[in-house]
């Protein structure tokens, strides 16, 4: 990976090379950020897996200063809260960036995901690097759960009951391990402080994945919007300036909607009875997750057997493990494939359709929709794409990037620019 | 034991009280204009004033608002001076004096005047005596009340002048009164409001639905303390980011200009 590159010009500062040739971090650099070679043909699609990253940052600073204020103690925990909304300096500012981030976070990460899908991003060469995608949604759905029941609101301490009672469905030893989870008998104190504890830890241990997620990223660089691999200097600029440039523009645009959020509408995310402590004698009227986790606590009570319910919602997301088994396509893109990307885009609305009833109360018509939603969740993956990619006729696809490039805009290819660096070097 | 218990409970939360929402339909509130609405809104400093007014003299004989301090008034656009007079008005637990004792002769708490960092003053010493004072049930503290109900403030004014005769066959729980927005319809506050309740100095009559809206808005701020910070600062950044946003489009076109 960081393997010298002895074609490289040598630097021209004597510092940095010698500090390159004892540590070639410099050299790292230049490789992965600099004339890292990438498909010229990215769209904005492409921008949120930096904005992800960008996210996760905020996420870990808001949050370390958070913890520097924070009681994670039954009797003080929603009060510290309060305290840093009132009396510390920018408390409220930090807060409500930390509290909204994580949604941004997630729809960065699902923006991210649904494009991995449309464009056959889990396709070989990256079926590991899209795992290892799968493992950091995986990762970042009980961090989230475990920050918000460290508010200790109405809603943070039925979620942490409900969520964590789940575990008795595990056949013969249920009912010990949630007493071991929980340090007692019920969500409690030492609960709340081991909440703290490792909410403060996974999102390092996300980082640690994000960084092996990037190591296979540019083992066999970026997917595109044609699925075809780049084949010559012709099809690829440089990372630098080109999508440093263009990452650093989905940042502002990222920002805007965001902070948007956090100034004008900070709420907008969250259940108004999490302000109303923490009361383990009063059950709310409804207990929902956060919008996030929607489509998967609808996967959860669409079943109606305990454990089934909780398999089934794991399942949802493990699934996504198998998707480059699943479809069986040699075409990765869309962009070719009429067929799945009708059900793709069907697929999506079953989603948003099982996010929507995850927020619903257990009643008719909600219930049945939410089986029948359910049910094509996981046709989706079992029936309709390896169907699919078996029979479906694709369109023809493009020679190469730069063919496809220049056919969009009605002009001939041209050879590749933004490589001129690399032809001097040659 | 543990485990018929958790069963039920998982079930009956899952569930999510389907039928518990369905027996207590309460009305939607009215949607009211709020000065605090929209990007540019601010608290109105007379409606809230006027609204302190009602909680000190009305809500605060059963309800506590423990996350304000009597310094947070100068948001109200109270003068240091007249802060400190507000907090002198209450007493609070003194702690040991030189002697080390925190008990007078009689053995009753040693006390002092509030000052201005002193949180509000409950009006019971503990849940318990709140309770004992209001059928079983401790009334809610109202700091974050505006902020924990859906559409907050709308809701507050609807309870507050939503309370009315049953209709016939309701039959009310001892000491309950009937109101047309509490979810249930059945609520342990008795009407809290009449006309005229509060002597206002200056401004609107004090009707029940001017003194509503007054303690409602007064409640907002209570609430959300800095939503006017937090405009002020979102405005300068959105213009950052918008002068921001701009800069990088030209940026990224001219960056961009050889590959297209």
């Amino acid at each position: 990976m960081t393997a010298h590159n002895p074609a490289s010009p040598p630097f021209r500062n004597p510092v940095i090379r010698w500090v390159d040739y004892r540590l070639p971090v410099f050299t790292f650099m230049r490789d992965h950020l600099g004339d890292y070679q990438t498909p010229k043909n990215l769209s904005y699609m492409w921008n949120f897996g930096s904005l992800a990253g960008i996210a996760l940052v905020v996420m870990i600073l808001t949050g370390i200063f958070l913890a520097m204020h924070y009681q994670p103690n039954v009797n003080g925990a929603f009060a510290s809260v309060e305290r840093i909304m009132r009396d510390v300096n920018y408390g409220w500012l930090i807060r409500y960036l930390h509290m909204n981030g994580a949604s941004m976070f997630f729809l960065v990460v699902y923006l991210h995901t649904f494009r991995g899908l449309y464009y056959g991003s889990y396709k070989a060469p990256r079926e590991v690097l899209w795992m290892l995608g799968v493992l950091i949604l995986f990762t970042m759905m009980p961090t989230a759960f475990l920050g918000y029941v460290l508010v200790w609101g109405q809603q943070s301490f039925w979620a942490a009951t409900v969520i964590t009672s789940m575990v008795t469905a595990v056949p013969f030893v249920g009912e010990p391990i949630v007493e071991w989870l929980w340090g007692g008998f019920a969500v409690d104190n030492p609960t709340l402080n081991r909440f703290f504890a490792l909410h403060y830890l996974m999102p390092f241990v996300i980082v640690g994945i994000i960084a092996i997620h990037l190591w296979a990223l540019h083992m066999h660089r970026s997917n595109n919007p044609t699925g075809v691999e780049p084949k010559g200097p012709e099809d690829t600029i440089a990372f630098h300036p080109y999508f440093t440039v263009k990452d650093l523009l989905g940042v502002a645009a990222f920002l805007i909607v965001y902070l948007g959020f956090v100034f004008f509408a900070p709420n907008f995310f969250t259940e108004p009875d999490n302000y109303i402590p923490a009361d383990p004698l009063v059950t709310p009227h409804q207990i929902v997750p956060e919008w996030y986790l929607l489509p998967f606590y609808t996967v959860l009570r669409a079943i109606p057997h305990k454990l089934t319910g909780v398999i089934a919602m794991v399942a949802a997301i493990a699934i996504l493990f198998l998707m480059p088994w699943l479809d069986r396509s040699p075409v990765k893109s869309a962009r070719f494939r009429p067929l799945y990307r009708m059900f793709f885009w069907i697929f999506l609305l079953d989603c948003l359709i099982l996010g929507y009833l995850g927020a619903q109360t257990a009643e008719e018509p909600y219930v049945t929709a939410g089986q029948i939603a359910t049910f094509y969740y996981f046709a989706h993956f079992l029936i309709i794409v390896p169907a699919v990619s078996r029979f479906e006729k694709t369109k023809p696809v493009p020679e190469s990037i730069s063919v496809d490039v220049a056919a969009r805009e009605g002009r001939r290819p041209r050879r590749g620019v933004g490589t001129k660096k690399k032809e001097e070097v040659a | 034991m543990m485990r018929p218990f958790l069963s039920f409970t998982l079930a009956a939360l899952l569930a999510s009280s389907a039928a518990l929402a369905a027996e207590s339909e309460a009305l939607p509130p009215p949607d009211l204009e709020w000065s605090f609405e929209g990007p540019l809104g601010l608290y109105d400093r007379d409606a809230m004033r006027r609204g302190l007014k009602i909680y000190r003299e009305v809500c605060a004989s059963c309800h506590s608002i423990g996350l304000l301090r009597y310094r947070d008034l100068r948001a109200l656009g109270y003068t240091e001076s007249e802060v400190k007079e507000i907090a002198g008005q209450y007493e609070v637990p003194a702690g040991p004096d030189p002697a080390g004792n925190t008990v007078d002769a009689s053995g009753n708490l040693l006390t002092r005047p509030a000052t201005p960092a002193d949180a509000f003053v409950a009006p019971f010493a503990n849940a318990n005596a709140a309770k004992a004072a209001n059928n079983g049930k401790v009334p809610p503290d109202l700091s974050l009340i505006a902020k924990s109900r859906i559409s907050g403030p709308d809701y507050l004014v609807a309870l507050l002048t939503g309370y009315g005769e049953p209709p016939a066959g309701t039959e009310l729980a001892p000491g309950a009164s009937y109101n047309l927005y509490f979810p249930g319809h059945q609520i342990a506050m008795p009407p809290p409001l009449s006309p005229g309740q509060v002597q206002y100095e200056d401004g609107p009559e004090a009707t029940v639905a001017q003194m509503s809206t007054d303690v409602s808005h007064f409640l907002m701020w209570a609430a959300e303390p800095k939503l006017e910070e937090r405009k002020n600062l979102g405005l300068k950044v959105m213009g950052y980011l918008a002068v921001l946003f701009v800069l990088m489009i030209a940026v990224k076109r001219r960056v961009w200009r050889d590959v297209h």
